[in-house]
């Protein structure tokens, strides 16, 4: 989230659009109905199915899955074309001036530069024209007809709202009057915001669903107002945290990144991340990516990290693909590529898509080794539960270790809300029989393998014998140790900049925040996001200070939220080009004549003149993108593209399938239907009485929704015989599952391309274990296949069929 | 204090004390007297206190969990979870899920030992946590052995391993996360992925 959920209250409009925070998220939609009985705030809601959220919206939109983006640059061509759009925002806040190449263009719902040998575009024409001095050449007119404004428009055009009607059934009257509500938000006074989730992102093009509504929030001035903003709702309590501090292939804690092998050296690393400013006089932060690079490598490896070795440089791995992502390794390991395998409290077997891959692809491991505090599907994959989970145990030659770990009543820590937070926690209890806390768990790992290494030496031991382990008890960091790490700390005694003869941190003492992180290598610090939540003050993610003055929804002396206890992200942007609030009642940051003040920490240099530094101080640009250059893989602007498994063609281009960037495996091209034989569209989804795999061990949730169902509507449940209650069967080109049948008003029959099309809800809770009745999860049924970006699995948008099956209705 | 006790011991002095009859004249019959005896004691007597944060969903409802020792296991173990009405983002409210939580925590399928599942056998077996975790490590330590790629076909310095991957969770602490990533980063260990993925 840009913002909070306490923020939320300051809104005018909310959109539900790719998620359904009633449900998922009941808490924190409480805000929500904050804002619409003390404000007034409307709430629309687009969705396949008439959730929850919807049933207490103002205004409810049905959708195809899969079609968001055609919605979306829809909903801009129609702020465009009715002067819906905050002006100065838009002049001087976003890219919409600047000039593009004369190469960059678009034709049969393609970017200029595809290659379908390599289904890969070369990205070169998307960028701006550079000037001789340097910098990126702008028309702030907005007129000349290749700058980033005309091109959006001229790229939007071709959605009308006759094409919302046709790709996404939305009727064109409902499309209008969503037009119509959000357009009243581009008043500097009225602000919208965007509350999402995974009915966004697990899509093959799920990162550009959600740039469209970046986009539109732009044009509409709502980014970095308060009761505004961007805000995706994670999935789980520290989702967040996990990917702040890098768990991922390709990262490095605090959004840095793994090199990879074209970057053999440092000198070429560092060379590629310069960040140079692309218009004069901005910030661009990120060229201080030195500091924090030298500032991790030297918590991560303290001595042996020196300016001789390039702080260690090849003590971290190069990739040779952009990530080696759960599809990656699922696929490597499924052709005997992987023999070890850990799950640290993650169902695999019941998350990622095609279990019957999945199932096959563990079969194929040497050691499976589980930790969590439950019991898994994943770690039982290999045992028969009959047609829930049909296997042959003597064939399976996978040793499991399963691990038991504590749970969050148990231990202590910070978790990262949606929002940001960092919440410290405090544990109430042990841990069962013989479960052991997370970090000793990890700890007795990795200090046995450096045991071995020690004793009987081996290939490149360096990284593990060096790295940094001083723990007071070798066994058991306490979650204090590991938070003051990620915090930072100096090295040696750091003179202040502003006067050397003055010491600003003496070594060995915590750093105030990220801003004294040094390229030299006097400083440590293990993720420079955090700097700032365990400083010589203490730690501040404790703090339970509950005040708000002035009832701004900011409670900043509650806990810490990154960065520097910011609260909403671009907040330099609540104020005009002169540094005054566009909207008086909902002040936030602004300039007094001498400084940047307000109710959050404000997002720019204190003394940044107004109207010489632009507000998005991490882009070199100085300004947000309407326009987004090279940096995603299928376009600077989302363009409409089918799921891999659709009912229709892709109306700009029939012969393309899917995101035409998309990776796809050679073995799962076989496993993709067509329409043909599966003619609906299914789509997955949680319940509010379940939290995904974890509360089906729980009697209470386990008696609510005891059993595994899928939604149809009427029409459908009509059309094939199926009776309320009655047991179906639905499949797909990659298995089968049975469920009761729960027919439905809340999905209708849509009309796209004058064809009816008709959608199947599957949500996710059920598998073998536990106390709810055995069942399935969607994941059954779903393709193997990622965002283009970020290899998130298409879940939201796939094909099946169903039919009645044998077993008596229950009602 | 403890109000069945006390409730008790009010009816026991009543018993035997001056107001007998005109208490059973009030209606303290003994049908009523031994209802009373099975009055359960308030529930949060002698418990402990701890803040805490719901692990499910990412809007991280404040909670308050009530513990006390548990008789057979001389552990501490949570009684009760509200939600925390000093708490700015849930004032104290919970949803189906939080409601539930002590539920979760005290779950049947909460697992209590180390196990193993052989090749090809059809159940686990108990396993004790040092022969695990040194099983754990030499295969670690073998396969990194057997399969590190120090150099690439061009020369290149690339420190990776392919052959062994790590999935983190995604409800751990920031300080389980930072552990984590310090242990499977220096082992050069490139399928390394959380449950944002999905």
């Amino acid at each position: 989230m840009t913002n909070s959920w306490t923020d939320i209250k300051n809104t005018d409009l909310v959109v539900v659009m790719g998620g359904n925070a009633a449900e998922a998220h009941p808490c924190g939609f409480k805000w929500v109905t904050e804002a619409k009985h003390h404000r007034g705030a409307k709430l629309i809601v687009v969705d396949p199915r008439f959730t929850r959220t919807a049933s207490v919206s103002d205004y409810y939109a049905p959708i195809r899955p899969g079609t968001d983006i055609v919605f979306l640059m829809a909903l801009i061509r129609h702020m465009i074309e009715n002067d819906k759009v905050q002006w100065d925002y838009v002049r001087n806040y976003t890219n919409a001036a600047y000039i593009v190449r004369d190469d960059f263009g678009w034709s049969d719902g393609l970017f200029s530069g595809y290659d379908e040998e390599k289904r890969d575009y070369d990205k070169k024409s998307w960028d701006y024209v550079i000037g001789d001095d340097g910098f990126a050449v702008t028309d702030p007119t907005l007129e000349n007809p290749r700058c980033v404004w005309q091109l959006l428009r001229a790229h939007v055009d071709a959605y009308t709202p006759e094409l919302v009607e046709r790709v996404c059934g939305t009727p064109a009257d409902r499309f209008l009057k969503v037009a119509e509500m959000i357009g009243e938000c581009s008043s500097p006074t009225k602000t919208m915001t965007s509350m999402y989730a995974l009915g966004w992102t697990q899509h093959s093009k799920g990162a550009q669903n959600i740039r469209g509504m970046a986009m539109l929030q732009l044009i509409l001035g709502n980014i970095g107002v308060r009761g505004g903003g961007m805000n995706a709702l994670r999935g789980h309590s520290n989702i967040q945290g996990l990917t702040d501090i890098g768990l991922m292939s390709n990262l490095i804690p605090g959004y840095l990144n793994i090199p990879t092998e074209q970057e053999p050296d440092w000198a070429t690393y560092m060379k590629s991340r310069a960040f140079k400013p692309l218009r004069p006089g901005q910030t661009s932060y990120w060229q201080n990516y030195p500091k924090f690079m030298v500032s991790f490598m030297k918590s991560m490896w303290g001595d042996a990290a020196t300016v001789e070795n390039d702080w260690a440089y090849h003590y971290l791995p190069k990739l040779d693909v952009p990530a080696y992502d759960v599809l990656r390794i699922f696929e490597m390991m499924d052709q005997g590529r992987c023999n070890i395998y850990f799950c640290q409290g993650f169902n695999g077997l019941l998350a990622f898509p095609d279990r019957g891959k999945v199932t096959r692809a563990l079969s194929k491991l040497k050691l499976l080794v589980t930790i969590d505090p439950l019991e898994t599907e994943t770690s039982r994959f290999w045992e028969n539960h009959g047609e829930h989970n049909d296997v042959d145990p003597a064939a399976i030659q996978t040793e499991v270790l399963q691990l038991p770990s504590s749970c969050f009543a148990e231990d202590e820590g910070a978790l990262v809300n949606s929002g940001r937070w960092l919440q410290w926690h405090w544990p109430g209890a042990e841990p069962p029989g013989e479960a052991k806390l997370d970090t000793w768990i990890m700890a007795q790992v990795f200090l046995r393998v450096r045991d071995l290494y020690l004793k009987e030496g081996g290939v490149f031991p360096d990284p593990i014998v060096n790295l940094t382990w001083d723990y007071a008890d070798a066994n058991e960091p306490t979650p204090e140790e590991l938070a003051k790490e990620m915090n930072g700390r100096a090295l040696s005694d750091l003179s202040d900049p502003a006067d050397p003869s003055k010491t600003l941190v003496k070594a060995g003492q915590q750093v105030l925040n990220f801003s004294q992180l040094r390229d030299d290598g006097s400083t440590a610090c293990g993720c420079w996001i955090y700097s700032g939540s365990w400083n010589e003050n203490g730690n501040n993610m404790a703090r339970r200070d509950n005040s708000d003055p002035d009832s701004t929804g900011a409670f900043a002396n509650w806990t810490w939220s990154w960065p520097l206890n910011r609260r909403i992200l671009y907040n330099r942007a609540s104020s005009d080009l002169d540094g005054n609030p566009w909207d008086d009642s909902r002040r936030l940051v602004w300039w007094d004549g001498a400084k940047w003040t307000g109710y959050d920490v404000p997002d720019i240099a204190p003394t940044a003149k107004p109207g010489e530094v632009g507000p998005f101080i991490m882009n070199q640009e100085g300004v947000s993108r309407l326009f987004s250059r090279g940096l995603m893989r299928d376009g600077p602007f989302p363009t409409h593209m089918e799921p891999f498994e659709s009912p229709m063609a892709n109306v700009f281009n029939p012969a393309m399938r899917g995101n035409p960037v998309a990776r796809v495996f050679e073995s799962d091209v076989a496993r993709l239907g067509d329409s043909a034989e599966f003619p609906f569209v299914a789509t997955s989804y949680r319940l509010t009485e379940h939290f995904h795999y974890w509360t089906k061990h729980n009697a209470v949730n386990a008696a609510l929704q005891p059993e595994f169902f899928v939604e149809i509507s009427e029409q459908l449940a009509a059309e094939k015989g199926i009776a309320k209650g009655g047991r179906v069967r639905v499949w797909s080109k990659r298995g089968e599952v049975w469920a009761k049948a729960l027919v439905t008003k809340r999905i209708k029959p849509l009309i796209c391309d004058g064809k009816p099309v008709h959608v199947v809800g599957i949500p996710l809770h059920w598998g073998f274990v536990g106390a709810a009745r055995k069942g399935w999860g969607p994941n059954s049924l779903t393709p193997f296949i990622g965002d283009a970006n970020v290899e998130t699995p298409e879940f939201k948008a796939f094909l099946v069929n169903i039919e009645p099956a044998a077993g008596e209705a229950v009602s | 204090m403890n109000i069945d006790l006390s409730r008790r011991g009010f009816l026991k002095l009543a018993g035997a004390g001056v107001a007998a009859t005109s208490l059973g004249a009030l209606g303290f019959g003994e049908a009523e007297a031994a209802e009373l005896a099975h009055v359960r004691g308030f529930k949060l007597t002698a418990t402990t206190e701890a803040r805490n944060t719901c692990p499910y969903c990412s809007v991280a409802c404040g909670i308050i969990m009530y513990s006390r020792i548990d008789d057979e296991t001389g552990k501490k173990r949570i009684v009760h979870i509200e939600g925390d009405a000093d708490h700015p983002t849930n004032r104290g409210t919970l949803c189906p899920k939080g409601a539930a939580l002590k539920d979760f925590v005290n779950a049947p399928t909460r697992l209590t030992q180390p196990r193993i599942r052989k090749p090809g056998a059809d159940a686990f077996e108990p396993i004790g946590w040092n022969e695990a975790l040194d099983k754990i490590a030499r295969a670690l330590k073998d396969d990194r052995d057997a399969n590190f790629m120090s150099l690439n076909e061009a020369g290149v310095p690339v420190n990776r391993w392919t052959t062994t991957g790590f999935l983190a969770a995604s409800a751990t602490t920031n300080e389980t996360a930072w552990l984590t990533y310090k242990v499977v980063r220096s082992m050069g260990v490139v399928a390394f992925d959380n449950q944002a993925r999905v």
